[in-house]
């Protein structure tokens, strides 16, 4: 494979998905009603081909393709076969779901797919239109996901905010981006490191200060960092189970990318100058995230703040500017992921036709109904709150080990702080699951192959706490071959 | 007087301040916000024509090509969430979206 072919084989995932959810639409397009779980067994397939071609095309060395707006390297195989991997389960414990409520349609599962690509595309951006142009289409999958179920009121409102507010981030995300062209007069983040490294000493920063200020508000936007977060817990709210899965779990790896290559592949050698945003952002995450939680009596919309806390370590992890630091936030949100991914998918469990196990007392006396759902649970819940030694508690060890080696004490001690407040609320659900009794007595519905990997997935909290090494292992290699 | 950069910049920050600010104002009708977001995907195109222009270098005008697309699609799809609200509440007023609080 010479020439001009040569360079599409570090694409061929995102060119086989694509090609693969062609070939699904038309497929869905064909199936009766009665059959639809067609399209969940076609799409199931389709992951795993994918999944096979990114492991096939691995790259030895960091490629960088299409004239510089792509690349493949050791961060983007590790963050892309995680996707591919938690879609897959979403979409398996979304399946009984969609079955019972009669929302089995298809389109969850297309959609998931178009999302899926563009996550692919910004976890491998070179340049700054690649990245737009992968979480535009990423955001507008979400946009349509949470809007898919059209007779309910409350999933339209949170889809309307989600996307006013979605397209004010992508147009200050713009806008910043347009000013960094404006400075640099490139796109792509290899020359926009060599352009910054060229600048005279004395030359005028103001514009490119104001482009990156603007560009930051675009990511903490997406990732739903304080004060841009208004949206998050009411998208989760809104949204039904298996949409508030997908959301809450796939994109923060892709955030994680975004954020990853603009403000260090790109705008590396700024880092003075953009940490301090960065850390405002994280310090009131932590905060809000964790004190508004506590207030919640809806466990989808508390999972929401507790998603806007994690935020808030990933972006310290961020802050330090430190290759610990990136590995430790890699580790985080490869972890956070796999937490999110089992606590909804145990609320995915817990509801049934016409009724969304939404509420935190739905989950009272869960031990005496099902003693093996409710441990799942408890992993999840210790697993999040960082209690040792579920994998969360190492994920925070991480974060905090390398802010001290950053030397940022005070940080570290307010991290500490933030997770005791926030095992409160973790640990109140324990408290109900096993000293409450249970309001409602109901068996659950879901196929034996949804327990299993359910279960599976909660066991890995666990697993992944006693065995962390090589994950960290592997996080810090990673990083080091790219930065 | 010539026209130079500094103008196109700042007819575009005051576009896009215009849209930001329509957004967090009108407190009446939805479709007016998306008029908001299309007006400020274009103070943003704007400015990548202007700064094109200025640096002699076509890759602004190629963004602005990839975002007119978005914008279209963007449109296509926050009409669409739009029915679906206005059939299931029979208002598009943005002061009523406040079902979800805490």
């Amino acid at each position: 494979m010479a020439g001009i072919f040569g360079q599409f084989t570090p694409a061929a995932p995102e060119i086989l998905l694509l090609t693969l959810l062609c070939v699904v639409l038309v497929v869905d397009l064909f199936v009766e009603d009665e059959k639809r779980t067609v399209t969940f067994w076609a799409s199931l397939a389709s992951l795993a081909i994918v999944a096979w071609s990114l492991l096939a095309t691995a790259p030895d060395t960091r490629t960088i393709i299409f004239d510089g707006s792509y690349v493949s390297d050791a961060l983007s195989q590790v963050l892309k076969l995680m996707a591919v991997g938690v879609v897959a389960v979403g979409f398996l414990y979304a399946r009984d779901y969609l079955r019972q409520n009669e929302l089995m349609k298809g389109e969850y599962y297309l959609l998931g797919l178009f999302g899926l690509i563009g996550m692919m595309v910004m976890i491998s951006a070179n340049s700054l239109l690649t990245m737009y142009l992968g979480l535009e289409t990423l955001s507008l999958s979400l946009y349509a996901l949470v809007a898919f179920d059209r007779d309910s009121a409350t999933s339209a409102e949170s889809a309307m905010k989600y996307f006013v507010l979605g397209a004010i981030a992508s147009g200050c995300l713009l806008y910043g981006i347009s000013w960094i062209y404006g400075s640099l007069g490139t796109l792509q983040f290899d020359q926009i490191t060599a352009a910054l490294n060229a600048r005279p000493a004395n030359a005028n920063d103001l514009p490119l200060w104001f482009g990156m200020a603007f560009m930051i508000v675009g990511i903490a936007f997406k990732f739903g960092a304080v004060p841009f977060h208004m949206w998050l817990p009411d998208v989760y709210q809104g949204a039904r189970s298996p949409v508030t899965l997908y959301i809450a779990s796939a994109p923060k790896l892709a955030a994680l990318a975004l954020t990853l290559r603009i403000l260090v592949d790109g705008l590396g050698s700024l880092h003075e100058v953009w940490q301090g945003m960065i850390m405002v952002l994280a310090v009131l995450s932590l905060l809000v995230g964790n004190i508004v939680a506590i207030a919640q009596s809806n466990i989808k919309r508390m999972l929401g703040y507790s998603a806007i806390a994690h935020v808030g370590f990933i972006l310290i992890a961020v802050f330090t500017g430190s290759g610990e630091g990136f590995a430790a936030a890699l580790f985080y949100t490869l972890t956070y992921v796999v937490m999110a991914a089992a606590a909804f998918g145990m609320i995915i469990l817990l509801s049934r036709q016409g009724f969304e196990a939404e509420a935190l007392s739905d989950f009272k006396g869960l031990n005496a109904r099902s003693p093996w759902f409710a441990l799942i649970m408890m992993f999840c819940m210790f697993g999040m709150a960082g209690v040792p030694p579920w994998v969360g508690f190492f994920a925070k060890l991480n974060v905090i080990a390398a802010v001290l080696e950053a030397g940022f004490p005070a940080l570290a001690v307010l991290m500490v702080l933030a997770s005791v407040v926030g095992a409160y609320y973790y640990l109140r659900v324990v408290w109900y699951m096993y000293f409450d009794k249970a309001e409602d007595r109901s068996v659950f519905q879901a196929d034996v192959d949804t327990r299993v990997v359910l279960s599976l997935n909660g066991v890995a909290i666990l697993a992944l706490g006693i065995v962390p090494g090589w994950l960290m292992a592997l996080c810090v290699q990673v990083i080091a071959a790219v930065y | 007087m010539m026209i130079g950069l500094q103008h196109y910049l700042t007819l575009s920050a005051v576009l896009f301040a215009l849209s930001i600010a329509g957004i967090f104002i009108n407190r009446r009708n939805l479709i007016l916000l998306l008029m908001c977001i299309e007006l400020m995907l274009l103070a943003v195109n704007f400015n990548f024509i202007a700064f094109s222009r200025y640096l002699g270098d076509e890759t602004g005008q190629v963004f602005v090509f990839f975002i007119l697309t978005v914008a279209a699609a963007e449109a296509a799809i926050g009409l669409a969430i739009l029915v679906v609200l206005f059939r299931n509440r029979r208002s598009i007023n943005v002061a009523e979206l406040d079902s979800m609080k805490g």
